[in-house]
């Protein structure tokens, strides 16, 4: 610790410490344009020039190290001041220099009201402008179809830049020119190439760049905030909604250090639009073949027709990847009372299940665990695609010092550089007979190996987990005090439904068993979109969208999407997270566990809860983990590997594919979105060629 | 008192010689290297120290200091050697004489520096308009492996390695860090400091720059003795010094010289005197374009070195010496050395990105007469705004100029804001066709 005196307070900062940082440790303001916490130091904008005594000029802060501050004459503390006539002028003359070539044009910019410079202008510049000649005139540039660029507006702190190359990880963005020519751009006028590309537009600390899908849509103080926890992976990222009336504007990211940081990717920001297109937002039933709009009465009354006296053993249900834990506690119980054993939330057929341990689903490490790692397998998952977030920080990880990192499954760009070890099970068993990569696991102290939930789906699921358990024990990936045995979910739903035990019972079925022609009289599928299911049985879907759940379905039940209801859900950690309710579901749709509740009492076995508080009491009791949010009730790592090291069966020789195609239509709010349809275009379909 | 020809550094800055090995042996280049090599590195730093050596790249920081800074053992970093030869400051050009006539004893100066700072590689950054310099050089340098005097197994026994490397022709990379940034591939772009170079320098290993002068002078100082060339020259000022006098003299050239000349002595024996006399002068910028002007009355018998023109508020800089006489358009031509740090700011820190390409707006306004004469102080604000609140020192380098053209001729821009705030329409006057 290192004493230094800011303002005449005296205070004991770490050496390693920033003048910035020092600064605010003692509660002195400093601004900022180019300096942000998870980028590198830029020290460009000169905005947070401070006195240094002793120093011949004022030094930037952000890049001034309290170990670089020589003491005073007589060995007192370095002194900072940052009040003094000499930092005015300084923060004037940066702030006139800002502001002779922004265009004043924020009334009209979608940055008003959220934009630094506007804030700081206020704060710290002058009232007039002294600057005479002709502004400067940039050309607006594309650079995709998430961020919209008013390039006049642009004060070149390079925040963007910085972001891509260290963060993303790509090479996409970059200044070209020099001096007030200086532009940043893509350079071909071609969209940025990453995943998490719409967070540049949160950077920047002025309107130059901003969110195209909600230009000119609302004012930052006309919307409601709402914090929430975003369901379009199995992350979790914490988020905040906004909205205005009934609608959502835009979603934000929130700051959790343990999770997304303060990063979200292009799907959870950008899905919105999908919140207000294909909804459903009234019950539906099928008559002579077609879907009529329906009442609540005649929809639960057909439900209850076919249910009254089908066997039990033919009656089933499925959750889908967008579920709460409260509507699959509902469901399950109703489907108890009826007396059916045919639950699963594995819509994809993984043999994951909670008869492993909980352990055995969780990405144990944990994703802010992924920083001690030091040395990483990736089998059958393609991060980047499957948890946007989880990638950008094994890429942290990786930048911050070596780390042996080895891939078994597709080889695929993951902003970082790999060990490509072989494409499937075979290639795995190689590893686990020995080589280079295998001593580095083994060597390593904190071995991390990322196991993608897409294995646990394929047919021979249970060998591949079988041998992963082998090798993990072989390296030690399992200790005391580590439990580097992650496994990457890809379904927000799915650890809370493996958590309340939503698999089949004794003799009951599982998912791709219970869609097969002939296997079942009725079928409750509780937004699962991503199966087919068979024709031959009565399906009721409640769900959200029209997407390919409502089109097979005989009733449909519309429910509230995950803006429009207080959800549990559990992420891939095992992390109890809950959304809040920022809107109200449209029309006649409802809280899904409220429709649970309301069809359990027509088909006789009323469930007995009558709100939601209620109902959590009850899930709570079941499962008290449930109870403590943001906390990760942790497995045992070794029971996890005895019990998949039992798992039999012989491993086929097929490659790993990563279970998620198109990152951005993974599921029915993101294939509803115009947005989302309009980024895969851009990355997925491959560019067409000249034939030359 | 002028330089004795004994007493000269550069025996060849003319060309007149050929710049060979042969020759340059002849010259006294690569003179007992080995045995002041053998010295030992700490007999080397003290006589640069005490040969009062100040870099002769503008700064005027005490060399052997600066090689002092690196640091006492190798550790799991390199170090490396890197001379600055991105020559680019206007009116400078005593760099390329040194490169293309005397490279041997440039080669034999690298490899001393980098024994001196237990550096294996050095590295040569030329500029980019350099064409023929770097073919002189890389000739030297492959004559010199060829005599095994550099190399992994050379006669001095201290593997040493120098690579002459080609910058693109911005003047930023003559910034030692945007230097050291467009050597490792990226763009020239100055860095932050601290970490300073000796520290965290190329490639993050422990690096110093130095000009090239500075490096061409060190062999022949350790021969002769620190005494020597602490002899010459003023206190403080020590050594002799290439001077690259242009404008508006007879004969303009460059010329070594001891510091502290007079600027009458220097202009009358080497440029045969001022053009049109003395009473001609107007003004001169003694140290390349960046420093401030000095006008006649002050810089006529002022002595040239770094203290003297300091005290004139301007500076020696380069020793570039810039002679103005009573014909030049003295707005214009500071308006035009405007324009060029305006072009050449890299566009990395605020004032100086934004306030070059004002100021030179409001200036060449000036030149016109086309302003207010309040905009005069407030020009004169700017570049105060500017000064001391960049990262590198273009941001100053571009408001000295200005700040001398007002300190010095405020009069002479009033007097154009009145000629034309009388007459602001004029038209041009018109002339037969014939």
């Amino acid at each position: 610790m290192t004493k230094i005196i800011v303002d005449d307070v005296e205070v004991d900062v770490p050496a390693d410490y920033t003048l910035l940082q020092a600064c605010e440790a003692a509660g002195a303001e400093i601004p900022r344009f180019c300096f942000h916490e998870r980028l590198s130091i830029a020290g460009n904008c000169r905005m947070c020039l401070v006195e240094l005594k002793g120093a011949p000029k004022p030094v930037a802060s952000c890049a001034w190290g309290v170990r670089d501050c020589r003491p005073g004459p007589n060995g007192e503390p370095p002194t900072v001041v940052t009040k003094s006539p000499m930092v005015k002028k300084a923060r004037e003359g940066v702030m006139e220099f800002l502001l002779i070539n922004h265009p004043l044009d924020c009334p009209i910019c979608d940055q008003g009201g959220e934009c630094d410079l506007q804030d700081q202008a206020m704060a710290y510049g002058v009232d007039s402008s002294r600057f005479h000649e002709n502004k400067r005139a940039v050309p607006d540039k594309y650079i995709g179809p998430l961020v919209k660029t008013s390039m006049n507006r642009c004060i070149h702190c390079t925040r963007c830049i910085r972001f891509v190359a260290e963060v993303a990880g790509v090479p996409d963005l970059g200044a070209t020119g020099r001096g007030e020519d200086m532009e940043i751009t893509t350079y071909l006028e071609r969209a940025m190439g990453s995943e998490l590309q719409a967070n540049v537009a949160d950077l920047c600390p002025v309107g130059a760049l901003t969110h195209k899908p909600q230009a000119f849509n609302g004012r930052p103080w006309e919307l409601i905030k709402t914090p929430s926890i975003d369901v379009m992976d199995a992350v979790g990222s914490n988020i905040r909604v906004d909205a205005r009336g009934r609608e959502v504007m835009r979603v934000l990211p929130r700051v959790h250090e343990d999770i997304n940081e303060e990063w979200i990717s292009d799907k959870t920001r950008q899905h919105v639009d999908g919140l207000k297109l294909q909804r459903l937002d009234r019950p539906f039933l099928r008559e002579n073949g077609r879907l009529r709009p329906a009442t609540w009465a005649e929809a639960f009354a057909a439900i209850a027709a076919k249910l009254k006296g089908a066997d039990p053993k033919r009656v089933g249900a499925i959750a889908g990847d967008l579920a709460a834990v409260e509507e699959m506690w509902a469901l399950r119980s109703l489907m108890t009372a009826l007396g059916s054993p045919n639950i699963d939330c594995r819509q994809d057929g993984s043999v994951l299940s909670p008869a492993h341990g909980r352990a055995s689903y969780l990405f144990n490490p944990t994703i802010a665990g992924i920083e001690e790692a030091d040395a990483v397998l990736i089998v059958g998952a393609n991060p980047r695609r499957e948890a946007a977030i989880v990638n950008a920080r094994l890429r942290k990880r990786w930048r911050i010092g070596p780390l042996p990192v080895g891939v078994v499954g597709e080889r695929v760009d993951l902003t970082y550089d790999y060990a490509y070890l072989g494409a499937g099970p075979e290639s795995l068993a190689q590893l686990a007979k020995g080589g280079e990569f295998l001593d580095l696991l083994k060597s390593a102290e904190r071995p991390l190996i990322l196991v993608g939930a897409g294995i646990a789906a394929r047919p021979d699921g249970a060998a591949v987990l079988a041998a992963v358990a082998s090798l993990a024990a072989a390296v030690g990936a399992v200790t005391e005090g580590w439990n580097g045995l992650a496994v990457l979910q890809n379904a927000a739903s799915r650890v809370g439904g493996l958590d309340i035990g939503f698999v089949p019972g004794e003799g009951g079925l599982a998912a791709p068993a219970m869609v097969e022609a002939g296997a079942l009289d009725v079928l409750f599928n509780l937004g699962a979109d991503e199966i087919a299911i068979s024709p031959g049985a009565f399906v009721i879907y409640q769900g959200t969208h029209g997407d390919d759940g409502a089109h097979r379905a005989d009733v449909i039940l519309p429910g509230a999407a995950y803006t429009e209801k207080s959800g549990t859900y559990v992420n891939t950690e095992g992390r109890v997270q809950q959304t809040n309710r920022a809107v109200f579901p449209p029309g006649e749709a409802r809280e899904d566990w409220a429709i649970l509740r309301a069809l359990s009492d027509v088909v006789g076995h009323r469930l007995p809860f009558d709100s939601l508080p209620a109902l959590r009491r009850e899930l709570h009791a079941a499962h008290p983990h449930l109870a403590a949010l943001d906390e990760i009730a942790a497995g045992d790592g070794r029971a996890t590997l005895d019990a998949w090291a039992a798992l039999g069966g012989s491993a086929s020789s097929a490659g790993f594919v990563s279970p998620v195609a198109d990152f951005y239509l993974t599921n029915p709010i993101a294939r509803a979105s115009r947005i989302m349809a309009e980024c895969s275009a851009l990355h997925v379909t491959p560019a067409l060629e000249a034939a030359e | 008192m002028a330089l004795a020809d004994r007493d000269r550094i550069f025996t060849n800055v003319y060309g007149l010689h050929s710049p060979g090995l042969e020759a340059a042996r002849k010259r006294g280049a690569w003179d007992g290297t080995k045995f002041l090599l053998d010295q030992g590195i700490d007999w080397i730093i003290n006589e640069m120290k005490a040969s009062g050596l100040r870099g002769r790249g503008g700064a005027g920081f005490p060399t052997g200091l600066k090689w002092s800074f690196m640091p006492k053992e190798v550790k799991d970093r390199p170090h490396y050697l890197v001379v600055n030869g991105d020559e680019s400051e206007p009116g400078t050009c005593k760099d390329r004489e040194i490169m293309r006539h005397d490279p041997h004893l440039f080669i034999e100066g690298c490899m001393i520096a980098s024994f001196a700072m237990r550096a294996h590689a050095c590295y040569v950054y030329l500029r980019g308009e350099y064409i023929a310099e770097r073919i002189a050089l890389q000739k030297a340098v492959d004559e010199a492996y060829e005599a095994k005097l550099v190399g992994k197994d050379n006669v001095h026994g201290y593997p040493f390695d120098i690579y002459v490397h080609h910058g693109a022709g911005a003047y930023i990379c003559g910034e030692e860090t945007a230097l050291l940034e467009s050597l490792e591939g990226k763009k020239g772009m100055p860095r932050l400091k601290p970490p300073f170079p000796a520290n965290m320098g190329l490639y993050g290993c422990p690096t110093t720059v130095n000009n090239v002068e500075s490096i061409a002078v060190s062999g022949t100082i350790l021969r002769r003795g620190a005494g020597w060339f602490a002899g010459l020259g003023t206190k403080n000022n020590a050594g002799t010094k290439l001077f690259c006098v242009s404008g508006h003299v007879n004969k303009p050239c460059n010329v070594e010289e001891e510091m502290g000349i007079t600027f009458r002595e220097l202009i009358d024996r080497h440029c045969g005197g001022m053009r049109g006399g003395w009473d001609n002068l107007l003004c001169s910028i003694p140290g390349g374009s960046s420093v401030p002007l000095v006008p006649a009355e002050q810089i006529i018998d002022a002595q040239m070195d770094f203290d003297t023109l300091r005290g004139l508020q301007s500076g020696l800089g380069t020793a570039a010496v810039i002679v103005l006489d009573k014909s030049t358009d003295i707005v214009r031509a500071i308006a035009r050395i405007s324009y060029f740090y305006k072009h050449e700011s890299c566009g990395q820190c605020t004032p100086c990105r934004e306030g070059t390409g004002w100021m030179w707006r409001v200036l060449s306004r000036m030149a016109e007469g086309r302003a207010q004469k309040r905009e005069i102080g407030m020009l004169l604000e700017v570049t105060k705004q500017v000064e001391g609140h960049t990262i590198c020192a273009l941001g100053d380098a571009a408001a000295w100029p200005i700040q001398g053209l007002i300190r010095h001729f405020r009069g002479e821009i009033e007097k154009r804001i009145d000629q034309y705030a009388g007459n602001p329409h004029s038209e041009p006057v018109l002339m037969a066709a014939e």
